[in-house]
């Protein structure tokens, strides 16, 4: 230990004292940097030469990563291990569906009603499973999916428990696609897939720039500290509940905006199909573990697995699922930080790295220091 | 004036009296040190002061304020910073986030604003060398200089330690007691909580005495150590 004053720590540094740097910055990060830019530019043209077939795989692809991202943020960040987020999805779904079909929206404003209304809904849900701990709370989140799930199939305007089509001609309504149409000189129904693969782009990508803003912040700071210990955090002034509160209804915005957003596409919405455990959160998690949870690149690299194996393996029927289980069970086992831990344990190699890291002159002099250092 | 008053704290789990209707006077920028003998409700009257616990009956006043209905991390942006006996520290983040997080919250600062300050309480409790290192990896003793680091970095001003010189060589201890010194020196009040007598004389200027959750004594350290009472109770000495 060494015998320095803390006469410079006083709360007002002097600044003679600011010789150290911090930086979340790394060789590796900033050519993952550009090619992130390569990446985002190749996905916002890719309309121009991928078919519509690859345009609605593409689409997939996005939406169930903007999922992915947000059940990250809850289980990996906010230790919020929620089974029910297809309460959101649905509920999200439903509310575009009545605005566009009932209201007679703009489909893009009853996007966003969506995810407005996910949020007003996971504001009375989150005090009730905000009670519950560890297991009790991932049951209390499904059920209350099970509730939503019953009350709207119950809604008869939108077809009870079987469910209603949107109008037709709700694609062509979409802002932008008589335009695309005539740029490009497409058919009115390509020119909504690729509106509809340009707003799921937009939307994956918000969702990422917004978890990897919120984790660079002192927010995500305090998020990281409540995950760890939560006695020590409160010991340190912050609050986990309210922390984890604003990550909950962040996450169900988003989420509802993704649940709207695919029932937009689908045009075809049913309770039972809006509100799947198994689509909207078992597929989910299953992306997230095997990409490697409580990471930002784990989501992505796990959709993209999840995507050749449900490809690969969709027509053998139960076979599939066994499979994803079973995947998900070795990798669990083997790999619990998942394939993208794996990649970055071996290479330190972060695309989005948020370790503050200090650095500066007195760290170099000072580091011999310490008889027991 | 009193930076910290507790006045008829009583507290119980069960049959278990941990504190017994207890009162005392921090005063500001005073360095007091409690002892006692293990399970005499120690740790437990700094999980009442920090707020950790909740209080069966009593009042605790900060600064004059009333915060015995207060929640923890409200008590820290009073001022009341704390150690834990067993250190909790947030594994996954390194040594200096650990600091940045509690001094960015701790202090309702900006990350910016607290860097440099951190990094001067990382030299002056000499984890420096470690400071891009997962706090999870840290041995024992480099554990307890977080606790005290992190607590530092809330900016208290008054600083609860939960025997922090527990398990230190003798060399180590030394160093430890001159740090808490210079934090001392700058006006930070200091309970104390330790078994190392030694250490705890060389820094306080009145000791508590604790049992079954009752203070025993409280005065000078020459008086108490003299004290029949604290000699049979707490040194267990036949009289």
């Amino acid at each position: 230990m060494t015998h320095e004053t803390l006469s410079s720590s006083s709360s007002q540094a002097p600044a003679a004292a600011s010789a150290w740097t911090v930086t979340t910055r790394n060789r590796a990060s900033s050519v993952a940097a550009l090619l992130i830019v390569a990446v985002l530019l190749a996905g916002i043209a890719a309309p121009l030469f991928a078919s519509r077939s690859v345009l609605q795989d593409l689409f997939f692809i996005l939406t169930m990563l903007t999922l992915a991202q947000c059940w990250n943020l809850l289980a990996g960040y906010a230790g919020l291990v929620s089974v029910g987020q297809q309460a959101f999805v649905g509920f999200g779904a439903y509310v575009m569906a009545a605005s566009v079909a009932l209201g007679g929206f703009d489909p893009v404003v009853a996007i966003l009603f969506g995810g407005l209304a996910a949020m007003l809904l996971s504001v009375p849900t989150a005090l009730f499973v905000f009670r519950l701990h560890g297991a009790y709370f991932a049951i209390g989140t499904w059920v209350i999916a099970e509730v939503v799930r019953l009350l709207l199939a119950q809604w008869k305007a939108l077809g009870g428990g079987t469910g209603t089509s949107l109008p037709t001609g709700v694609a062509r309504e979409l802002p932008g696609v008589r335009l695309v149409a005539d740029w490009f000189g497409v058919r009115p129904a390509q020119a909504a897939d690729m509106v509809y693969y340009w707003l799921a782009l937009l939307l994956a990508c918000a969702a990422i720039g917004f978890a990897y803003r919120l984790l660079r912040s002192k927010q995500g700071l305090g998020l990281a500290a409540v995950r760890d210990n939560g006695q020590a955090a409160r010991a340190v002034g912050i609050d986990p509940n309210r922390i984890r509160f604003a990550v909950y209804l962040a996450a169900a915005f988003v989420t509802g905006l993704a649940g709207a957003l695919i029932y937009l596409q689908k045009a075809r919405i049913s309770p039972d199909a809006a509100f799947s455990v198994t689509d909207w959160t078992a597929y989910v998690i299953f992306i997230v573990v095997i990409g490697g949870i409580g990471t930002i690149e784990g989501p992505i690299i796990g959709v993209v697995v999840f995507f050749i194996l449900r490809n690969l393996f969709a027509d053998y029927g139960s076979w599939y699922l066994l499979v994803l289980g079973l995947l998900g069970i070795a990798i669990m086992l083997f790999a619990p930080r998942g394939l993208w831990g794996l990649f970055t344990e071996r290479t330190g190699i972060q695309l989005f790295p948020v370790r503050r890291i200090l650095a500066g002159g007195p760290l170099t002099k000072t580091i011999k220091g310490g008889p027991h250092g | 004036m009193a930076i910290l008053a507790l006045e008829n704290l009583s507290k119980s789990f069960g049959a278990l009296k941990v504190a017994d209707d207890v009162s005392f006077t921090l005063e500001e920028g005073e360095a007091l040190g409690i002892i006692g003998p293990n399970g005499a409700g120690k740790s437990s009257l700094f999980n009442l002061i920090n707020g950790n616990l909740r209080v069966d009956s009593g009042r605790i006043l900060f600064d004059g304020a009333d915060v015995t209905r207060q929640p923890p991390m409200a008590r820290c942006l009073a001022g009341i910073g704390r150690t834990f006996q067993i250190p909790q520290p947030f594994q996954q983040l390194t040594v200096f986030e650990n600091l940045l997080v509690a001094a960015a919250y701790g202090a309702r600062k900006t990350e910016r604003e607290v860097s440099d300050r951190c990094a001067d309480i990382l030299v002056a409790t000499g984890l420096i060398a470690r400071a891009n290192q997962p706090a999870g990896s840290l041995g024992l003793l480099q554990r307890k200089r977080l606790e005290l680091a992190r607590a530092l970095a809330t900016d208290p001003r008054v600083l609860l330690l939960d025997e922090i010189a527990g398990g230190l060589t003798e060399a180590e201890c030394g160093e430890l007691v001159e740090t808490i010194r210079s934090i001392h020196a700058r006006g930070t009040a200091i309970i104390w909580v330790e078994h190392v007598l030694h250490a705890l004389n060389s820094v306080v200027s009145r000791l508590l005495v604790l049992n079954f959750g009752k203070v025993i004594g409280i005065g000078r350290p020459a008086e108490i150590m003299e004290s029949q009472a604290v000699r049979q109770i707490y040194l267990g000495i036949d009289v």
